[in-house]
C-alpha cells in the first residue's frame, strides 16, 4: 500500500494557543525531492517531523496515501542528529535495530553503507568525535540504511563548507536515484535549485507556492516569496 | 591502650598482610564472593529497572522513582531485620534454611544495593533519555529498544554506578552480621571480624582486615575514575 500522495488539507499546529500551522495545504507525490523553503520560524521543521509521525496536527486532515497514521518507511534526519556514545559503525547500524535485523547482518549491512558515504575509513572511531559534515554523511547513512520510501531532512547542510555540501549533496541525489522521495529544507538556494524538482514555499504557517523549481525562481508568483529570494540572494538585483 | 601498643598491633596487622595470612585472606575472599555476586545479581534487576523508571510512562512511575531514591541510604540494619524475619525458621522462607548461611549473605545484600544501581541508573539514563528520545521516535523504537539501547549507550557511567555499589555492599556490616551471624569460616566477612575481633582486643587481626578493606575501596574508586576518563576521552 503506497504511502503516496501525502495530502495534507488546512492542517493545523497550534501548541498552546501560538499558531505555527494555520491552514496548511500541500500535496506530495512520491517522487524526486521536494524542497522547503521559507523565513525562519515558518513552521518548516514542524511540518517535517508532523511528515514523520513525531508532532500531531491539532486540526485538519492528514493522509500518507489513505491511512491517517504516520506508516512505516519514513525515516528523518534531524539538523543536530544526535550520536550513541559508540563507533561510527554502530551509530550507523542503530536505525535497522526497530526492525528485527540481526546483529551481524546490521553489522554487514552498515558497513556497506559506510563505504557509500565514504566513511569507512572511520568505522571504527568514535561517532561523537566526528566533524559536522562527517557527522551529517552518517546520519544520512544510518537512515538510508533503513531503505526508506520518505526521507526527511531538516537542513541536512546547514553550518557545514561548500566541499561537505558538496558531498552531502551528493548522497542526497544517490539516496533519490534508489527512488526514495526526499522532503528537505534548507537556507541554501543555490542548493535549492541544485537539488530540487519542485519548491513548497511557506510563510506564516502556510505554505504559499508549491511549484517546479524553475518556476519559482524565474517567476514567484507572491511578494512574500519575491522578498525572500531577492533578501537571500542580493546578489541577483546585479543581474 | 598506649601509644606503643596501637603502634605495636599495627606493626603486627601489617606483617600479617605482608605474610598473605591465611585467615586474613580467606575472609577477603569472602568477602569479594558475597559482595560481588550481589552486585552482580543486583545489577541485572537494578539497572534495567532504572532504565525503565527512566523511560516508561506508567502511572506510579513518579513514586517508585522517589522510592528509590529514599531507599538508596537505606541502613543496613533494617535490610538486616527485614530478611532475617524473611529467612527465620517462622518466617515464609523459614524451611530453605538459609539464615547464617552465605547465601543469606548474598540476599540481604541484594537489597541493599537494588535501590542504589535503580536510582543512579534511572538519573544517568534519563538524561540521555531526554537527548535520543526524538531520534529513537523517528526510528521507531519501541520501549524495551530503546531502553536495551540507552543502557548500551550508558554503559562507562553505569558501571561507575556498579563499582559505587560494590564499595557500599563490602563496607556494609549490619545486615551481613545479622543474616549472617558472623560464624568463623562460615560467613564471617571483613566487616564483622573487624568488628568482632576489635571488641575482643584482637587488634592487629582488626587493622588488618581494614587496611584490606580500605585498599580495595582505593581500588574500585581508582578503577571508577580511569574507567570514566579513558570513556570520555574515547567517545565524548
Ligand atoms: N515541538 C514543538 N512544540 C511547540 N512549538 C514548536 C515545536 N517546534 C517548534 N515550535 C514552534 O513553531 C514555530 C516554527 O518553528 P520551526 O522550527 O518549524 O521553524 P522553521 O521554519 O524550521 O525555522 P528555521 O528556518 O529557523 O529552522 C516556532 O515558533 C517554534 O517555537
Ligand atoms: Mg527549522
Amino acid at each position: 500500500m503506497s504511502m503516496f500522495p501525502i495530502s495534507a488539507s488546512d492542517l493545523r499546529f497550534v501548541p498552546n494557543g501560538h499558531a505555527v500551522l494555520q491552514g496548511l495545504d500541500l500535496t506530495l507525490g512520491g517522487e524526486g525531492i521536494s524542497v522547503v523553503l521559507g523565513p525562519n520560524g515558518a513552521g518548516k521543521s514542524v511540518l517535517l517531523r508532523i511528515l514523520c509521525g513525531l508532532l500531531v496536527p491539532s486540526g485538519g486532515q492528514l493522509r500518507w496515501g489513505v491511512q491517517q497514521d504516520c506508516p512505516a518507511g519514513v525515516a528523518m534526519v534531524f539538523q543536530q542528529p544526535i550520536m550513541l556514545r559508540a563507533a561510527v559503525i554502530e551509530n550507523a547500524a542503530l536505525g535497522l535495530i526497530p526492525l528485527g535485523v540481526g546483529r551481524a547482518e546490521r553489522q554487514a549491512s552498515a558497513w556497506a553503507m559506510l563505504e557509500r558515504v565514504g566513511l569507512a575509513d572511520r568505522a571504527k572511531d568514535s561517532a561523537r568525535q566526528l566533524s559536522g559534515g562527517e557527522r551529517q554523511r552518517l546520519a544520512l547513512a544510518r537512515a538510508w540504511l533503513t531503505r526508506p520510501r520518505l526521507l526527511l531532512l531538516d537542513e541536512p547542510t546547514a553550518s557545514l563548507d561548500p566541499s561537505g555540501a558538496e558531498m552531502v549533496e551528493r548522497i542526497i541525489r544517490e539516496i533519490r536515484t534508489e527512488g526514495c522521495k526526499i522532503v528537505m529544507t534548507t537556507h541554501n538556494l543555490g542548493q535549492a535549485t541544485r537539488l530540487a524538482d519542485d519548491v513548497v514555499f511557506m510563510a506564516n504557517g502556510r505554505v504559499r507556492e508549491h511549484v517546479p523549481v524553475g518556476e519559482f525562481f524565474r517567476r514567484p508568483a507572491s511578494e512574500e516569496a519575491r522578498l525572500f529570494i531577492q533578501g537571500e540572494l542580493p546578489w541577483q538585483m546585479a543581474f | 591502650m598506649s601509644i606503643g601498643g596501637i603502634g605495636a598491633a599495627f606493626s603486627e596487622a601489617l606483617s600479617l598482610i605482608a605474610a598473605f595470612d591465611h585467615q586474613v585472606l580467606e575472609i577477603a575472599l569472602l568477602s569479594l564472593q558475597v559482595s560481588g555476586l550481589a552486585v552482580a545479581i543486583g545489577l541485572l534487576i537494578g539497572l534495567p529497572a532504572g532504565a525503565c523508571l527512566a523511560v516508561g510512562r506508567f502511572p506510579g512511575k513518579q513514586t517508585l522513582a522517589i522510592v528509590a531514591n529514599g531507599f538508596m541510604g537505606l541502613p543496613s540494619v533494617v535490610v538486616g531485620v527485614v530478611v532475617y524475619l524473611l529467612l527465620s525458621r517462622s518466617g515464609p522462607f523459614g524451611e530453605l534454611g538459609l539464615l547464617y548461611t552465605p547465601t543469606a549473605m548474598v540476599i540481604a545484600q541484594v537489597v541493599l544495593v537494588v535501590p542504589l544501581m535503580a536510582a543512579i541508573s534511572r538519573q544517568v539514563v534519563e538524561d540521555a533519555w531526554r537527548e535520543y528520545a526524538e531520534e529513537f521516535a523517528a526510528m521507531r523504537f519501541n520501549w524495551r529498544q530503546s531502553v536495551r539501547t540507552l543502557l548500551y549507550d550508558c554503559r562507562y557511567s553505569l558501571f561507575v554506578a556498579v563499582l559505587a555499589g560494590l564499595g557500599r555492599a563490602m563496607s556494609e556490616v549490619g545486615a551481613v552480621m545479622i543474616v549472617g551471624g558472623n560464624i568463623d569460616r562460615s560467613t564471617r566477612v571483613m566487616t564483622t571480624s573487624i568488628a568482632l575481633e576489635t571488641s575482643k582486643g584482637d587488634l592487629p587481626l582488626a587493622i588488618a582486615l581494614g587496611l584490606v578493606l580500605i585498599a580495595l575501596i582505593l581500588l574500585l574508586n581508582g578503577l571508577a575514575f580511569s574507567v570514566r576518563n579513558w570513556a570520555m576521552r574515547r567517545f565524548d
